[in-house]
C-alpha cells in the first residue's frame, strides 16, 4: 500500500515537472530554454548512467570498464525497435490516443533494451566474473570495443553514418521516471541481505564466501542489473537524440561515467548522482575548454584519488544508511555506549 | 565428524598437501602444526572448498566435501577464521558481526547471536562502533572468531589464531576457543605455536612439506623428544 501510494505519487510529481519544465524550458519564456532542457535530459541519462555503473564498481567492487558498451547496446536495440517494429505496434493499439501510442512503443523498446542488455551482461559476466583478480576490467574494456565495432558494420543501424531517423519519444518524464527507478533500485538492495552480501564480496571476497555468501551470483547480479539500467538509459537517449553514432559509445564514454561516480564517491548513491551532474553541467560551463576536457578530467581524478580518495560524498552515507539501521537495533537491546571511531584510533595497531 | 582420506592438493605444479590423512572427533579440539609453508592453510582451505584436491576425499558428518562451493559448505556448519584475520576493515565491529550471521535472516536471533559474541569477547563490545581495521591485531583476531561463531558452526576451522599477538592476548584468544568448544563447536585449530596448541588440543598431526610425519595424542607428541628437538624449541 505505502509503495503503491509511493509509486503514484513520484508518477504524478514527475508528471508535474514535466509539464513545468515544458512550459518553462520548451515553449516558455526563457531564452535558450531547450538548451537548457538538453543539459536537464543528459544529466539524468548520466545519473542513471553512474548510479548504475556504481553498483557495480563501488558496491559490490568489481571494476567494469565497458559501461559504454552497455549503454549502446540498449540504445541500438531500442531504436531498432522503434524503427522497424514501431509502425506494427501502433497498429496493434491503434485504439489508443497518439500519446498513449508512443508511450507503448516507448515501452516495448525499453523491454527489448533492459532483455538485450541483461542478456550481454550475463554473457559478459558469467565467465569473467568466476574468477578472480582484474578480468571483468579487461573483459568489459574488450567488450565495449567489439560492440562499437560490431555496431559500425551493421547496415540495419546505420554503420558508420549513424542511426537516423528514431522517433523522439523520451522526453524529461521518462528519462526521470528511469532515474527514480535506478535510485529505488540500488538503494533497496543495499538495505537488503542483497547489499550485505556485496559489500562483504567488496571487502573481502574469502571472507565473504566463507561464511555462505555465494559470490559469483552476486556478483553477476550485481552485474546483470548494472548492465540492464546502462541499456535502458541507452534507450532513452537515442529516443531523445532521434539519431545514434558510435561516436557516443567510445571507451572515452566509459572512462566519464568512472569518474562520475569516483568524484561523487565509490558505492555511495548521492555521490553519483552528484558526479553525473557536475561532468554533465561543468563541460557545458567551460565549452571553451572542450578539447581539454580528457585532460581535465584526469586531473580532477588525480587530485581526489590524493586528496580526497573516497570522493566528494564517499562511502559516508553508505554506512550512515547501515549505521542508522543499527542504532536503531542499539536502542532497541537497551542503552549501549557508543565510541567514536576517533576517540579510539589510538589503541588502533 | 571431519575426515580427511589420502588428500592431495596442488596450486599449479606446487604440490602442497601429498596423502593427507586426518580425523577430528566431535566434540574435541584437534590440531595441526607445522612449519612455515607446510601446508597448514592449504589444509583448512581444502576443507573450506577455496581450492580443491585432485585426489582423496573430505567427509563432514559423512557428507562428501570435494567439489561443494564454499558458500554451501559454509551453510553446512562449518566456519573457517581465515590466516591473518580477514576482517572488513572499512566496516564497524558490529556490521562485521552482522555480515558474519549472513546466513540468519531472522533479525531477532541475529541480536541474540551478537550478544552471545559479546559475552565471549566484551572488548568487542565496547568497540562495536570501531571501523575494524582500526582495531589492535588482537581486538582484530577476536573479531574474526566473533564473526565465524555468527554462523553458529558445528566445526570451527581456526588458522594460526596466535599469530603476531603478545601471550596475555594468546591466553585470552585460547581460553575464548576453550569456551567455544565446551558450548559444543568442534574446532581444528592450525598453529606454528606447537607449545601452546599441544596444550590447548586432545590429538594432534604435525604437518611437514605436504605431508602428516606424526600423530597422535596431544600431550603424547608433546613428550615426543622429535617434535620438541624440531616444534618446541627444547
Ligand atoms: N595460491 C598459491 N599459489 C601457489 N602456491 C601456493 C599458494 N598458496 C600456498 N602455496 C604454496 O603451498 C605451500 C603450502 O602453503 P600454506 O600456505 O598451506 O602453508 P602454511 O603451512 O599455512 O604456512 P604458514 O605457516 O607460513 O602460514 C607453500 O609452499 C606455498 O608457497
Ligand atoms: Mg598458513
Amino acid at each position: 500500500m505505502k509503495r503503491i501510494f509511493f509509486v503514484l505519487s513520484t508518477l504524478s510529481l514527475l508528471g508535474l515537472l514535466q509539464w513545468g519544465v515544458t512550459t518553462l524550458l520548451l515553449d516558455g519564456p526563457i531564452r535558450q530554454g531547450p538548451y537548457y532542457y538538453q543539459i536537464l535530459i543528459l544529466a539524468g541519462i548520466n545519473i542513471v548512467l553512474a548510479v548504475s555503473l556504481n553498483l557495480t564498481n563501488g558496491i559490490a567492487g568489481q571494476f567494469s570498464i565497458g559501461h559504454a558498451g552497455f549503454f549502446a547496446v540498449g540504445a541500438y536495440m531500442a531504436a531498432s525497435v522503434s524503427y522497424y517494429a514501431g509502425p506494427a505496434i501502433r497498429g496493434l493499439v491503434g485504439f489508443l490516443p497518439l500519446a498513449g501510442q508512443d508511450a507503448a512503443v516507448l515501452l516495448l523498446a525499453l523491454a527489448a533494451a533492459a532483455l538485450a542488455t541483461a542478456l550481454a551482461g550475463l554473457l559478459v559476466g558469467i565467465p569473467s566474473l568466476r574468477l578472480r583478480g582484474d578480468y571483468l576490467a579487461i573483459v568489459t574494456l574488450g567488450f565495449g570495443e567489439i560492440i562499437r565495432v560490431l555496431i559500425l558494420n551493421i547496415d540495419a543501424v546505420g554503420g558508420a553514418r549513424g542511426f537516423s531517423g528514431i522517433p523522439k519519444l523520451s522526453n524529461f518524464f521518462w528519462v526521470y521516471l528511469l532515474v527514480a527507478a535506478v535510485i529505488a533500485t540500488v538503494g533497496n538492495l543495499l538495505r537488503s541481505s542483497y547489499g550485505r552480501a556485496f559489500i562483504a564480496i567488496r571487502e573481502n571476497e574469502i571472507a565473504a564466501q566463507a561464511m555462505g555468501i555465494d559470490v559469483t551470483r552476486h556478483k553477476v547480479l550485481a552485474f546483470v542489473i548494472s548492465s540492464m539500467f546502462a541499456g535502458m538509459a541507452g534507450c532513452l537517449f537515442g529516443h531523445y537524440t532521434m539519431y545514434l553514432h558510435t561516436n557516443s559509445f567510445t571507451f572515452v564514454k566509459s572512462f566519464e561515467i568512472i569518474i562520475m561516480i569516483a568524484i561523487g564517491g565509490l558505492g555511495s548513491i548521492e555521490g553519483a548522482v552528484l558526479g553525473a551532474v557536475l561532468l554533465t553541467v561543468l563541460p557545458e560551463a567551460f565549452r571553451g575548454f572542450e578539447s581539454y576536457r580528457m585532460i581535465i578530467y584526469s586531473l580532477a581524478l588525480i587530485l581526489i584519488m590524493i586528496y580526497r580518495p573516497q570522493g566528494i560524498l564517499g562511502q559516508a552515507s553508505v554506512l550512515k544508511r547501515l549505521g542508522a539501521r543499527m542504532a536503531a537495533r542499539r536502542s532497541a537491546q537497551g542503552n549501549v555506549p557508543v565510541t567514536a571511531p576517533a576517540a579510539d584510533g589510538g589503541n588502533g595497531g | 565428524m571431519l575426515t580427511l582420506s589420502h588428500v592431495s592438493t596442488r596450486y599449479g605444479s606446487i604440490q602442497a598437501l601429498t596423502d593427507v590423512s586426518l580425523e577430528v572427533e566431535k566434540g574435541s579440539v584437534a590440531t595441526l602444526i607445522g612449519a612455515n609453508g607446510a601446508g597448514k592453510s592449504t589444509a583448512l582451505r581444502s576443507i573450506m572448498g577455496l581450492c580443491q584436491p585432485h585426489a582423496g576425499e573430505i567427509l563432514f558428518e559423512g557428507r562428501k566435501l570435494n567439489k561443494i562451493p564454499t558458500h554451501r559448505i559454509a551453510a553446512m556448519g562449518i566456519a573457517l577464521v581465515p590466516e591473518g584475520r580477514a576482517v572488513f576493515a572499512n566496516l564497524t565491529v558490529l556490521e562485521n558481526l552482522e555480515l558474519g550471521g549472513y546466513l540468519q535472516r531472522d533479525g531477532k536471533r541475529l541480536r541474540l547471536d551478537i550478544d552471545h559474541v559479546y559475552e565471549v569477547f566484551p572488548r568487542l563490545k565496547e568497540r562495536m562502533a570501531q571501523m575494524a581495521g582500526t582495531l589492535s591485531g588482537g581486538e582484530q583476531q577476536m573479531l574474526a572468531i566473533g564473526r565465524a561463531l555468527m554462523a553458529h558452526p558445528r566445526l570451527l576451522l581456526l588458522d594460526e589464531p596466535s599469530l603476531g599477538l603478545a601471550p596475555l592476548m594468546v591466553h585470552a584468544i585460547f581460553d575464548a576457543v576453550d569456551r567455544i568448544n565446551r558450548e559444543g563447536a568442534t574446532v581444528l585449530l592450525v598453529e606454528q605455536n606447537a607449545n601452546l596448541a599441544l596444550k590447548r588440543s586432545r590429538k594432534a598431526y604435525v604437518l611437514e612439506t605436504g605431508r602428516i610425519i606424526m600423530q597422535g595424542d596431544s600431550a603424547d607428541l608433546a613428550k615426543d623428544p622429535r617434535v620438541q628437538e624440531a616444534y618446541l624449541g627444547e
